[in-house]
């Protein structure tokens, strides 16, 4: 993408999320998921959520991507609204796609065709016309070989950056990540976390990242908002000021360690009360 | 429901309800109705098909006299005792014999290509060989259950085993467990998940295998009446003795006697295996 | 970024060469002499019991001998064998039944079982009257499909289309409900409108399901086929067996039997052959012992 198109991309994909409440019912009894939650997301900004398994997060995700509704509030993307009073329930659409926890690749489909997938069933662009974009975008993400190959014949770390070019061949204003990375080893990880960045700094999408791993929240994202346990809403909001571009060289910065040591206690005390709660994952 | 959620349910409309013609249950009732409505016009009218069997209000009529019968429910006696006993005779030979092969190695690479071959043999094709060999028609009938639900029941058992997870075995072993432990303590309670459900699909298999049994090689009930011998022999007897609407109530009778054991089955299966219910 | 493509594709290691090596270390394993052993324990044991020492009843049974004398026989003493076309005759009238009732059922089956498991509101307007006629064992069917459907071919294609169509139907719901619900929001997200999710997604997803349930429903047919065959039929091989058991011609019970075990065994491999060509990402999956 050249520079004056990554600018106007630049200013798309601010979501504003209002007073959400979201309650289910379970089998006890109803269960609020979210509280009164309110958040602002910047346009091309990453924002990393971090919080106990089970707090809420993914609640919040899947009421911004379309998966349920909402019980209160409202959330607007660009000023439009996606949920809210008349309309509890947004439509899934390619301006927010979602890369999912234990991935989502469709399995009966090779690789270049799971990434063409979106364009073609849109019908925005030919069979044809939407691989040869998927083969660009593919070698842009270093994945160069396994077009032809399903999913389930590659590793896992090459399956999230297929699932990801996948989700940015729709030129989506959001990226939607819920613990993309959770199923990772420690090492594949950190390669994951510099390919993600890499593919940021190309495409400057919103990126609204799940996590609980504090340090990759601290590594990858602008702001970091804390949530609190069930039910979810943000304890506390911080500014990772570390100037991007960033490498792994910044997880031994002393900056870094400096934002680790302020949101720690935050993150530990919210740990502490839904350990015992005894948080099921939701 | 805390205040806060309440207050949140206040400011969104009412989310509407599933209204009377979406509950399940009367979904279902309607359906019903309408599949016995429709047998009912069509049979009235003869059509192709359908039509031409007995319509339901001609079958509730020939079944109500017969719910005095004491023929009738001696039927019912026999043919679930058959079920029952070849059942029974499946399990006993079939668990023992899968845990064997899912257990040993040898026991399997000998048995297991004897038991594949035979298996495609449906069993009732067994019915004229079984009747040569064993003595009695009892036997025979017996016989041909149990190669019915065998195999299934034998499968599964293997099939159970095999999906023990190994670490329970490396946990049971870390702690000490001797070999007999393991196999109580592990073994059975893993593998009966499968079991239950080989018996369920078993059972379908057994009354299918006694009903056809019963009506090919005659029942030989001793009573007197018109319905003895077993279910499977009562259809076929008022088959040929032309009385159509009975074929019927033979059938939904074979159908309530299936469906009462299968949830017999089940019944039992949730009792013995109360962890799986705390998903 | 790895660059260690596993060769996984074809072409790195022949075929040829693979399976070569397979069946060289199934060889040097314990496993293909036992095998044997347990064959010849097998049939010793029916030789022996049958016709050397005539134990007990085992004495009326035929024995392998005369089994196999009798098959391979140019000129069969009870007019049946590998070289008299009457057995071929049956042969085809049995699987051309199942035939018959394996396409109706799998025509009907699939789409059926598709929007059982696509749509709640089909569901729980057809599924009740599905579920209660199920019990009802398909053999209990015999009479009254004699005297709803005329002649002799209809009934028994209906029993066992019935039966066949039982098995795939549930087997296809079960595998609408197994895709895991990632999947359709996946390509919800992605833009895809709800008939395409239910083709690109749903279908391909059940097909495992699918697949495991025709071949349920191929062995279901042929064991309601044979079964209609004993009770109604005019040739076939059900009725072979049958027939020869009044007829007191023994060694063709055994010959009839074995046929329909081959026959039925032949018709669930190319069932399952078919399945694996048309999910080849699954073979691959597996062959690599599953997703990592």
């Amino acid at each position: 993408m050249n520079a004056p198109a990554a600018q106007a991309a630049a200013s798309k994909g601010a979501i504003r999320i209002q007073n959400v409440d979201k309650v289910y019912d379970a089998k006890e009894g109803p269960v609020q998921a979210v509280s009164d939650c309110t958040l602002d997301i910047r346009a091309g900004e990453i924002c990393m959520i971090v919080g106990p398994s089970g707090c809420g997060k993914t609640t919040l995700l899947n009421a911004i991507a379309g998966f349920h509704d909402i019980t209160g509030g409202s959330i607007h993307l660009d000023g439009e609204m996606l949920c809210g009073p008349e309309r509890p329930k947004a439509e899934p659409g390619p301006d927010r796609v979602v890369v999912f926890q234990n991935g989502a690749l469709f399995p009966w489909k090779t690789n270049l065709e799971n990434v063409a997938f979106g364009p073609v069933v849109q019908g925005k662009m030919t069979r044809s016309q939407a691989e040869q974009k998927a083969r660009g975008m593919m070698a842009d993400a270093g994945l160069i070989g396994v077009e032809h190959n399903y999913p389930g014949e590659v590793s896992s770390g090459m399956r999230r950056r297929v699932e990801i070019v996948r989700a940015l061949m729709n030129d989506p204003k959001v990226l939607l990540l819920d613990e993309p990375f959770r199923a990772l080893d420690q090492l594949t990880k950190s390669v994951m976390h510099e390919a993600l960045l890499e593919i940021y700094y190309r495409n400057k999408v919103t990126i609204f990242f799940i996590t609980h791993d504090l340090e990759e929240a601290i590594f990858l994202g602008h702001r970091v908002a804390i949530m609190t346990t069930r039910p979810c809403k943000p304890k506390k909001i911080l500014e990772v000021d570390i100037p991007h571009p960033r490498d792994y060289s910044v997880l031994t910065s002393p900056r870094f360690r400096e934002l680790m040591e302020e949101t720690v206690s935050a993150v530990h005390e919210e740990a502490v009360k839904a350990f015992e709660a005894g948080e099921k994952e939701m | 429901m805390s205040a806060v959620a309440a207050d949140s349910m206040r400011r969104l409309p009412k989310r509407k309800g599933p209204g009377f013609f979406g509950n399940v249950a009367v979904r279902a009732v309607i359906s019903l109705a309408v599949f016995i409505a429709f047998w009912e016009i069509a049979s009235r009218l003869k059509w192709p098909w359908i039509g031409q069997a007995p319509a339901p209000s001609v079958v509730l009529d020939a079944w109500i006299p017969l719910l005095t019968d004491k023929g009738y429910w001696y039927s019912w006696v026999q043919s679930s005792r058959r079920v029952l006993s070849g059942f029974i005779a499946a399990m006993i030979i079939g668990i023992p014999l899968g845990l064997a092969m899912a257990t040993s190695r040898i026991f399997n690479d000998i048995t297991f290509p004897v038991f594949e071959i035979l298996r495609p043999i449906p069993p009732l094709a067994w019915v004229p060989a079984a009747i040569i060999f064993w003595p009695t028609q009892e036997l025979s009938i017996g016989f041909v259950i149990f190669l019915g639900a065998i195999y299934t029941i034998m499968l599964n058992v293997i099939g159970g085993a095999r999906s023990i997870d190994i670490r329970f075995f490396q946990a049971a072993r870390s702690m000490g467990s001797s070999n007999w432990d393991i196999f109580r303590r592990i073994i059975l309670p893993g593998v009966l998940p499968s079991i239950i459900v080989g018996c369920e699909v078993g059972i379908g298999i057994t009354w299918n295998v006694v009903v056809a049994a019963e009506m090919i090689s005659g029942g030989g009930g001793a009573i007197q009446s018109r319905a003895g011998g077993g279910l499977g022999f009562f259809i076929w007897n008022t088959y040929i003795g032309g009385s159509y609407p009975l074929i019927v109530v033979g059938m939904i009778s074979i159908g309530v006697a299936g469906w009462i054991s299968s949830a017999i089955i089940r019944r039992l299966g949730i009792a013995v295996t109360p962890w799986l219910r705390l998903r | 970024m790895s660059n260690v493509k596993q060769s996984a594709s074809a072409g790195e290691i022949g075929a040829w060469e693979l399976l070569t090596y397979r069946v060289g270390k199934w060889l040097k394993s314990p496993t293909p002499y036992l095998m044997l052993v347990g064959f010849a324990l097998f049939f010793g044991a029916w030789y022996l019991l049958s016709e050397v020492f005539r134990f007990w009843r085992f004495a009326s049974l035929p024995g392998p001998k005369a089994v196999l004398t009798e098959w391979f026989n140019p000129n069969p003493v009870y007019g049946m064998s590998l070289y008299t076309p009457d057995y071929y005759i049956h042969i085809w009238s049995s699987m051309r039944r199942v035939l018959y009732a394996f396409i109706i059922s799998t025509g009907l089956g699939v789409p059926f079982g598709l929007f059982l498991g696509w749509s709640k509101n089909f569901r729980e307007f057809t599924f009740p009257v599905f579920e209660t006629l199920r019990p009802i064992p398909v053999l209990a069917w015999v009479p009254l499909a004699i005297v709803m459907f005329k002649g002799d071919e209809t009934p028994v294609i209906f029993l066992t289309t019935l039966a066949s169509f039982y098995a795939t139907a549930l087997n296809t719901m079960l595998g609408v409900q197994s895709i895991d619900v990632s999947y359709p929001r996946a390509a919800a997200c992605l833009g895809a409108s709800k008939w395409q999710i239910f083709r690109h997604i749903i279908i391909p997803g059940a097909l495992p399901f699918i697949f495991t349930g025709l071949q349920i429903s191929v062995g279901v047919a042929w064991f309601s086929l044979v079964a209609a065959e004993m009770v109604s039929g005019e040739y076939g091989l059900g009725y072979l067996i049958l027939a020869s058991y009044v007829n007191v011609q023994y060694p063709i019970i055994i010959i009839g039997m074995i046929s329909v075990g081959i026959v039925g065994y032949a018709s669930s491999a190319l069932v399952r052959m078919a399945g694996d060509y048309m999910m080849q990402w699954r073979v691959r999956e597996l062959a690599l012992g599953g997703a990592r």
